[in-house]
């Protein structure tokens, strides 16, 4: 679905990704992790095409398709998703009405129906079960004065909406207390299908008890460090990061 | 993403074109014989001579204001041609029939319903094309339970004894630099009176278009809602796309007495020129409304997206004990457009409140003021005011400023003032993009998110059509 060869990327002219290699297959869950600014954000971003962020070089095929080809707006309805780690507020925009356009923009992509503003209520009450967002969430502006716990739920309930064929969660346990994290781990869980895949880019390891991954890739420096199944993750949750460092730097002097 | 926003705000304007009428005009200048020629061409009363003599001796004494945060080159007024009418056999046309084709496919062209049979049900619709009204619609239906919606020039030959009552009597004609030149000059414009206890029966429009190059536009408005009285008038702008500047000096006097209520709302889209600032309209207007009634009511809507400089404060004076008076305002600048916009509110009157709510939206190179005074007068016993001022900035390179002034000379006052900056920056876009919504949508759902408590007092085909302008005006402007 998504294979990524060697890309590098900067910020402002100072390099942040320096040579990524990463094959993601329908159906599959990825775990990236890393130290603070190791560059996992920097991922997610350059994938979703975030303005910022220049793409100096390598490649990224989505489903086939040049992914650097495409608009941010063209890849999410491509069914790229991206959670971010900080949903912005939008004042005066209803959240009913921006999850209404985005379906619809999607639905547009996709050759479906539209759903009218009854449908679409019908349609939402619904998804919101599926993260126990209570409904005055719907007709509150987007995201304003939304909690942490809030805002990652609405996040959640977008990538429902939305039925991504690739799901890029960005921290979505920052902010988070235990029963949040279950219950939108639980969702992400219920979310998953053979035909979508996730990447989960996390700091912390105790999300990953819930949001099971096959894989687990350590990133650090721009460079995936060390790659392996889901008992990397264990194994970083008791040790830290710094021996995969020292692992990867010995191997680098060798 | 820079060249996203900037795609989205530089639409070009659609009324830009230029209606090819033969017109009646007297040469650019200003004198007292050219005020003499207006006068005599409108075949006006001695009194209203004098009205405009007198304004213009004064203004001849006075000097352009140079407050406001807009930089402009000063007009030339000898330049400027003070009458201008698309010629016709009959002063007024009596009918549709009359009225010269090519009018009519320009205000057609415009949108503007000036055929009653066609027309948005509920709008009656006085038309001024340069310095004259064409033709006003409804007037007979309106007549039959006492309203009078006509010209200004029909109304000082129809209805002298109103026009001499109140004329000058919200906005004296030496109250500023621009009212002054307004009195002395103006040429058409829309009056309307409700009588004693009627509530108007649909919504009264006028529609002002400047045609002619050299031509400044120079309308007046007054309304006047009796006891009890009640009305919601709204007002259009366009003029053609030219490489010089037009000015548009009007003065609009709104006076209610005990419990009347004037909603007053307007879409200001004047040419504003163009990308680098060429041509376009000043837009110098004094807009004042008395609420001289007990528990009388005004309220200003507007939204101001055209103009090359926009100069405005609508404003209340509340002397009615228990009246009200409110703002709502949405100031959209692009590319090299100025603004400086506000209000005034003065409470005089016993338990008078007054309501502000300003929206400034500034992309491109341009500057967005809003400009406010609330004055609590001595007498003015629990008066209570909300002011609301929020700025957003769409791009690097816009600047928006909030100058408020707050005069209480009465302790018991309540005066609550808010103000916001935001920004439509990258992080908000590219949150809408990742969810497949295309920057110019993304765009218009922030702006009209932002605008929604001004849209919300507007009459409703008003509100679509100012969502719509709003998006156009922007169209190229975020990335």
């Amino acid at each position: 679905m998504l294979s990524i060869k060697n890309l590098t990327a900067s910020i402002n002219g100072t390099p942040v990704l320096k040579g990524i290699d990463l094959q993601i297959n329908a159906g599959e869950v990825h775990a990236i992790m890393g130290p603070n600014g190791s560059g996992k954000s920097t991922l997610g971003k350059v994938l979703a095409g975030h303005p910022s962020y220049e793409v100096t070089g390598g490649e990224v095929l989505f489903e086939g398709q040049n992914l650097f080809d495409l608009e941010p707006d063209a890849r999410a309805r491509a069914g790229i998703f991206m959670g971010f780690q900080h949903p912005i507020e939008v004042p005066g925009v209803s959240n009913a009405s921006f999850l209404r356009l985005a379906y619809n923009k999607k639905a547009e992509a996709d050759g479906r129906d539209e759903l009218d503003p009854l449908e679409f209520d019908d349609f939402i009450h619904e998804k919101i079960k599926l993260v126990a967002m209570r409904e005055e969430f719907l007709d509150r502006s987007l995201n304003e004065g939304f909690s942490g716990g809030e805002k990652k739920r609405n996040e959640i309930l977008q990538m429902a909406v939305l039925e991504p064929k690739l799901a890029i969660l960005d921290e979505l346990d920052s902010g988070l207390d235990i029963d949040a994290l279950r219950v939108l781990g639980d969702a992400v869980n219920r979310l998953q299908r053979a035909d979508r895949a996730l990447l989960i880019i996390t700091h912390f390891p105790r999300i990953l008890e819930t949001i099971q991954p096959q894989f687990v890739h350590v990133l650090s420096g721009g460079r995936i460090l060390k790659s392996a199944g889901k008992e990397l993750a264990l194994e970083l949750e008791e040790r830290g990061y710094d021996w995969v460092l020292e692992e990867a730097a010995a191997g680098g002097a060798r | 993403m820079s060249s996203t926003l900037n795609v989205v705000t530089s639409q070009e304007y659609k009324y830009g074109f230029v209606t090819d009428i033969e017109a009646d005009s007297v040469a650019p200048g200003l004198s007292e014989d050219v005020i003499r020629f207006i006068s005599a061409k409108k075949g006006e009363p001695d009194w209203l001579l004098e009205f405009r003599l007198k304004a213009y001796r004064h203004w001849l004494t006075m000097t352009e204001p140079e407050w406001a945060k807009v930089d402009y080159p000063r007009p030339d007024f000898q330049k400027i041609v003070y009458y201008s009418a698309p010629r016709a056999k009959a002063p007024k046309y009596a009918s549709m029939d009359e009225v010269d084709p090519e009018l009519k496919r320009t205000f057609e062209k415009l949108g503007v319903p000036i055929n009653e049979q066609a027309a948005l049900a509920g709008v009656a619709v006085d038309v001024v094309f340069d310095s004259v009204s064409v033709t006003t619609t409804y007037k007979e239906k309106l007549a039959g339970v006492g309203i009078i919606f006509c010209s200004f020039s029909e109304a000082v030959k129809e209805h002298p004894e109103l026009i001499k009552k109140y004329l000058g009597s919200v906005v004296p004609a030496a109250d500023n630099f621009y009212a002054a030149l307004n009195s002395a000059v103006f040429t058409d414009g829309s009056f309307v009176f409700i009588p004693k206890g009627v509530a108007c029966p649909m919504d009264l429009s006028t529609y002002f278009r400047i045609n002619n190059k050299e031509s400044g536009q120079f309308e007046r408005t007054l309304i006047v809602a009796e006891e009890g009285a009640s009305v919601s008038y709204l007002e259009g702008c366009t003029a053609p796309q030219f490489d010089t500047n037009q000015l548009h000096a009007a003065v609009v006097e709104l006076v209610a007495l005990d419990n009347a209520s004037i909603k007053y709302s307007t879409v200001q889209n004047w040419y504003a020129g163009d990308k680098n600032g060429v041509g376009g309209i000043f837009n110098f207007v004094t807009k004042r409304g008395l609420c001289k009634g007990k528990a009388s009511h005004i309220s200003w809507t507007q939204v101001e997206t055209g103009s090359a400089i926009t100069w405005k404060y609508p404003s209340c004076i509340l002397l009615g004990d228990d009246s009200v008076g409110e703002f709502y305002s949405v100031a959209l600048t692009n590319h090299k457009q100025q603004a400086d916009t506000g209000t005034k509110m003065v409470h005089i009157g016993r338990n008078t409140k007054s309501t502000i709510i300003s929206k400034g939206i500034s992309a491109g190179d341009s500057s967005n003021s809003y400009r406010g005074l609330v004055k609590v007068q001595p007498k003015a016993e629990g008066a209570r005011n909300f002011s609301q001022c929020d700025s957003m900035l769409i791009g690097q390179t816009s600047s928006a400023s909030t100058f408020p002034y707050i005069e209480v000379q009465n302790r018991s006052a309540k005066v609550e003032h808010e103000a916001t900056t935001s920004k439509i920056g990258e992080e908000q876009l590219f949150y809408f993009q990742q969810r497949g919504i295309p920057a110019e949508e993304a765009i218009s759902m922030i702006i009209n998110g932002f605008c929604k408590d001004v849209f919300r007092e507007l009459p409703m085909e008003f509100a679509v059509e100012a969502t719509k302008l709003l998006s156009l005006k922007l169209e190229g402007s975020v990335g």
